[in-house]
Order: structure tokens, then sequence, then C-alpha cells
């Protein structure tokens, strides 16, 4: 009798009839994508008999087809370490638009923290600030840029929590200033040549071995510590929050900074990875950053979600994404499937609320 | 230490010109249930939200636990030990019972964390059921979410919350306004076991039955007026109604309204 020590009253409650986690439904969603591109590529003429995730070559030492799954999973971690941060924000209620700029700003702006004092005996073409600022220990850029994320995250949060305007319109305004702040910076010349040591966190694999790493850290604040419990229930009712004595203001600048924070992070390891910042990088990160979660089951509303769940919407983001590659559909036409996966993913998710609260 | 725990003398609120509440002198003892009846838009919300901080009164006294006192919010309020269960239930929908139970005053462990300390599962569900046992709330499943719960279940839990900490005064605004009986049935046990505990509480109801069943005095309210303070043994329904509908007024209120 497992039930018995989870309710009152001796009323019955059938542990079989417990809805499953959403969690669950995403990853069969994962494996069904998965299959659709498999049979695609049986099925379409000008395929060739290839697969999608499993090696055709009979090569001995795997059954997978590695190259594809490895461009997967490195495409989506950099984005996947800013959807982590959204989650959250949008779990509190809220929306981040400037993740994307923000990415192209804080590369910019570390980057030139980092940058190495001669290429290849020349003195650096890209040099920014003067000696001083050669040459310095990775720890500095890094500090510096996760330094410029808490300041706009707090900029984000105080202005949402303090001011009460919508956090659409902050953080679209951040937005703006961010891909400006990313432009003035070096009036839109790219900063490039870092330092082994910065080369070395964006290196190989490192992203993804970041992604998950911070995806387990972001996983246990939100289900198993204070800060992840109030944001849940600042999302679910802010009313019910603040009568419960919780400082909703002061949580909603610590959410927006940690999210701002982990933007911060993925341009770190996005300008160390492509060993160059860019103004213009982090387009549409934002806006993927949002898929992943809304995919992964997080509601727009507020309340509902988890970091597992972005996790695998993230998976089914990249997976969806290499697929489009792999049946080889046109890089213009890309973009409107992928709008068309996003908003299906919405209303059959809200289809779904919407049959679980009518049965109960 | 006298035996009273809430006192108002003269309280008064206006809305801009409008007198939604005028001159009202109230007093409960410990332990006591009272009940606060009158019409719609007779003042019985407006004055629980002086009472309770939600509102600022525009003039009179609260005198709490013989302090006196000048909340500036509910919060205030519920850190003197004062705790409301609203009409509106501030519930937090996608949460469980232990949850919504500890919310704002979670426990926790590893401190240091600060606002990333952990959350004491294990403690909240244990005390989560001890509170419903002992307010005889029945919840098949404490660990489901607010939202797949009947209206009734939801508002145990409120009050639930409500009942589990020690507070000095409770106060219910309509707590079976929309209940079915039997829930309802279950809110008047939790009522009456809070009276068993000798906690005073402060019920605003429109329901006759449940007050005369509940209650040890009844405070009538007409046009933003105290008009009548009656013991139960000495009234009956028909009397309260004459005194809310303004075909009586109490002796020592005459010329109040």
């Amino acid at each position: 009798m497992a039930d018995t020590s989870h309710g009152t009253g001796g009323l019955p409650f059938d542990e079989k009839k417990r809805s499953i986690p959403g969690e669950v439904n995403i990853f069969f969603a994962l494996i069904l994508i998965v299959v659709i591109f498999e049979v695609l590529g049986q099925v379409l003429p000008y395929m060739d008999n290839q697969s999608f995730l499993f090696d055709t070559r009979d090569r001995f030492d795997s059954i997978f087809n590695e190259a594809r799954l490895r461009i997967i999973i490195l495409q989506v971690s950099i984005i996947g370490i800013i959807a982590l941060g959204v989650t959250q924000v949008i779990i509190s209620g809220g929306i981040d638009l400037s993740s994307g700029p923000l990415v192209g700003a804080t590369a910019m702006i570390v980057m030139s923290f980092a940058q190495t004092e001669f290429v290849n005996g020349n003195p650096n073409p890209k040099a920014v600030f003067g000696e001083w600022a050669f040459d310095l220990p990775v720890l500095i850029p890094v500090l510096v840029g996760l330094a410029f994320g808490a300041f706009i995250g707090a900029i984000n949060g105080s202005l949402i929590a303090y001011t009460r305007i919508p956090p659409f319109i902050a953080t679209l305004g951040m937005f703006l200033i961010c891909r400006g702040i990313a432009q003035a910076w070096t009036r839109g010349k790219p900063v490039s040549f870092p330092t082994e040591g910065y080369a070395a966190l964006g290196k190989g694999m490192m992203p993804v071995f970041w992604f998950i790493g911070l995806a387990f850290v972001l996983h246990i604040i939100m289900r198993y510590t204070i800060h992840g419990k109030h944001t849940y229930a600042v999302g679910s009712n802010e009313d019910a929050a603040r009568m419960s004595g919780i400082n909703v203001q002061r949580h909603k600048v610590r959410v927006y900074m940690i999210a701002s924070m982990l933007a911060a992070f993925a341009a770190v390891i996005l300008s160390s990875k492509n060993l160059t910042a860019q103004s213009g990088m982090g387009i549409f990160y934002e806006l993927y950053a949002i898929a992943m979660a809304v995919i992964g089951g997080v509601s727009l509303t507020g309340g509902r979600g988890s970091i597992i769940g972005t996790v695998l919407g993230a998976m089914v983001f990249g997976v969806i994404q290499s697929g489009f590659t792999y049946v080889k559909l046109d890089a213009f036409f890309q973009l409107m499937a992928m709008g068309a996966i996003i908003i299906s993913a919405v209303v059959l998710d809200k289809y779904r609320q919407e049959r679980a609260a009518t049965r109960s | 230490m006298s035996d009273i725990i809430l006192e108002t003398k003269g309280l008064t609120k206006h809305y801009g010109g409008v007198h939604a509440l005028n001159d009202a002198d109230f007093v409960l003892q410990k332990g006591e249930h009272v009940a606060i009846m009158g019409d719609n838009g007779a003042g019985k919300s407006t004055f629980v939200r002086q009472i309770t901080g939600v509102e600022q009164r525009t003039s009179g006294e609260v005198i709490f636990d013989g302090q006196p006192v000048h909340f500036s919010g509910p919060i205030d309020a519920r850190e003197a030990g004062i705790e409301t269960v609203f009409q509106t239930l501030a519930l937090a929908d996608h949460l469980d019972v232990p949850d919504n139970l500890f919310l704002g005053r979670e426990k926790t462990k590893f401190d240091w964390l600060g606002p990333f300390r952990f959350l004491d599962y294990k403690a909240m569900r244990k005390d989560t059921m001890g509170a419903l046992e002992k307010t005889g709330v029945k919840i098949p499943n404490i660990r489901n979410t607010i939202e797949r719960m009947s209206g009734g279940q939801r508002q145990c839990v409120a009050i639930a919350r409500t009942a589990s900490f020690a507070s000095k005064l409770t106060i219910m605004d309509e707590p079976t306004a929309a209940l079915g009986v039997q829930e309802t049935a279950q809110v008047e046990n939790i009522i009456r076991s809070l009276k068993e505990q000798g906690e005073p509480l402060i019920l605003i109801s429109h329901n006759m039955r449940q007050v005369m069943d509940l209650v040890d005095r009844i405070i009538v309210f007409r046009r933003g007026r105290i008009v009548a303070n009656l013991r139960k043994e000495e009234t009956d329904g028909q009397d309260v109604v004459a005194y809310i509908t303004g075909a009586k007024t109490g002796a020592e209120y005459e010329g109040a309204a």
C-alpha cells in the first residue's frame, strides 16, 4: 500500500491512474521523430538508402552514425545552456527575449579580455585594448562575462519586478540595447585570437559537457531548492506567493539574473569554440531557446515545466533541425517548418492540459 | 493580560465619499468564535480588510493581543499571528499540498546555501499528513497538484494551511460560499476542531444554519455600521434576519443606522 503514506481520510487513490509526467511524452515524441526521419530516408527516392542516425557503412565499432549524433548534440548544447535559464524565467511567468543579443554583446566584451598578444609571432591584428589586456588568465574573461550577464539580468529583473512593465517589453528593449552594445563595442569589427586557455573552454565536445553539467545543476535547483519552489509558486499564482510572504520582486530579479548569466556563459563557450566574436552572434538564439523550452513542455502561462523537459525539448529541436538537412530540405524552408513545429507543440500541449483538467 | 485577543475602537474606513465602515467597536475574547453577518455591501469584508492590513483604515484603533497594531500589509498581520482564508483562494495551482501548506515558510536543509537551500520534502510531507489528520481533511493523495482537486478539497487545503500554523486568530471570509453539501460539512468540521483547540475565529458567512451551528456570538453589520451583537443562545434566525434587513436595531446601537 504505497498510497497510504500520501493520503488522508482513507479515500481510495488509484496509483495506476496517476497522470504520466509530461517528460515521458516528449521522450516518445523524440523517438517518433527519429523514426519518421528513418522512414523518410528509406522512402524518399533521392535518399540512396542512407540511415538517419544509424551506421550504414558497416563499421565494426559502432552501430550509430556518430558524426551526425555529434553534430546534433553539439548544435543543441550552446543554445541549450540559454534554454536552461529561459526555462526558469518562463516557469516564473515571464519571458526573456534579450538572451540572443546578450550572447553577441557578451562574446564581444569577453573576447576582448581573452586575446593573446602574438599570433604566429606577429602582434594580434584584432587587439581591442592595450598591452594590459593580453594573455590574462582564463578566469578573468569568464568572470567579466558572468558579471556582465548578471548586470543585464539585474536590469531586466528590476524593470519587470519594480516598474511592473510586461517582461516582453522590458526584454525586447534589452534585446535592442544588447545588440547595440555588441555593435558599438568595436564599431562592428570582429574580435579574435584568444589565448589557448580560453580556447580550451569550448574545444571539441566541451560545450556538450557544460550543457549536461549545467542542466544537472539547474535541475537540482528547480526541483530541490527554495529558489526552484518559489519560481514555480510565483509563476503559478503570484498573489498567493506574495500573500505567503515570498519576496516576489527580489525573486524575479534573481530569476532574470540567473537566466542572463547562463546566456553570458553560453557566449563564452560559443566564442571560445569559434575562436572569434562577432557582433552578429546569437541571432535567433532567444527564440530557439524559448522554442526548446516550449517543445519541452514549459507552459508560457507559467508554473509548469521542468529542466528535464527542456533538455528533451532541446534534443527534439536538434533532431528536427538535423533531420531537415538529412532529407535535404531546402534551408529556406527549414525556418518555416521549424515555426510550424513550434506552434504545433504549443497547441498540442494546450490541448493535453485542457483534457487533463476536464478529466479530473 | 486580559482575555481579549482583538479589539477595535471606532474603526472607520471611507472610500472617497463612501463611508464603507463607520465607528466599529468590536471585541473578541480568546477562544471565542464570532460570526459577522450582513447584506452585501454592509461592510463585513471592509471590516476584515482593515484588521488584516489589506487596506489602511481611515481612523480608529485596532488592538491585537494587547498591543495597538498598524499592519502595513497582510504579511505583517500574518507574522503577528492573524491567519486569513480569503474568498479567492491563495493557493498555487501547479504545486501539491505540502508545497502549498508550507509556501513561504518551507522547511529547509543546508541553510548556508541561502536562496538555494534545499527543501526538506520528507519533513514537510510528514507535517502535512499530521495537519490534515488533525483537521480531518480528506485528500486521497497529497502529492497531487491543487489543479487536480475539487473545490472543496482546495478550500480544505487553504483552511488546513491556516489552521496548521500556530496562529492567534483565524479569519475566514465566506469559506463555504462555493462548496457542495459534503464539502461544506468538511469545512465546518475543521471549524469545530479549531473551537476545540481554543483558537479564536472570525467567520464571515451568509449561511444562517452554519452560523447558528458553529459560533458563540453574531455581529450584524448594516450600511457600514455594527447594528447588533447577539449571543447565540439569546437569538434565532428570524431575529438575526430582522437585524440584517433593518427591521430591528440593537438597543445599544439605537440611532446608529
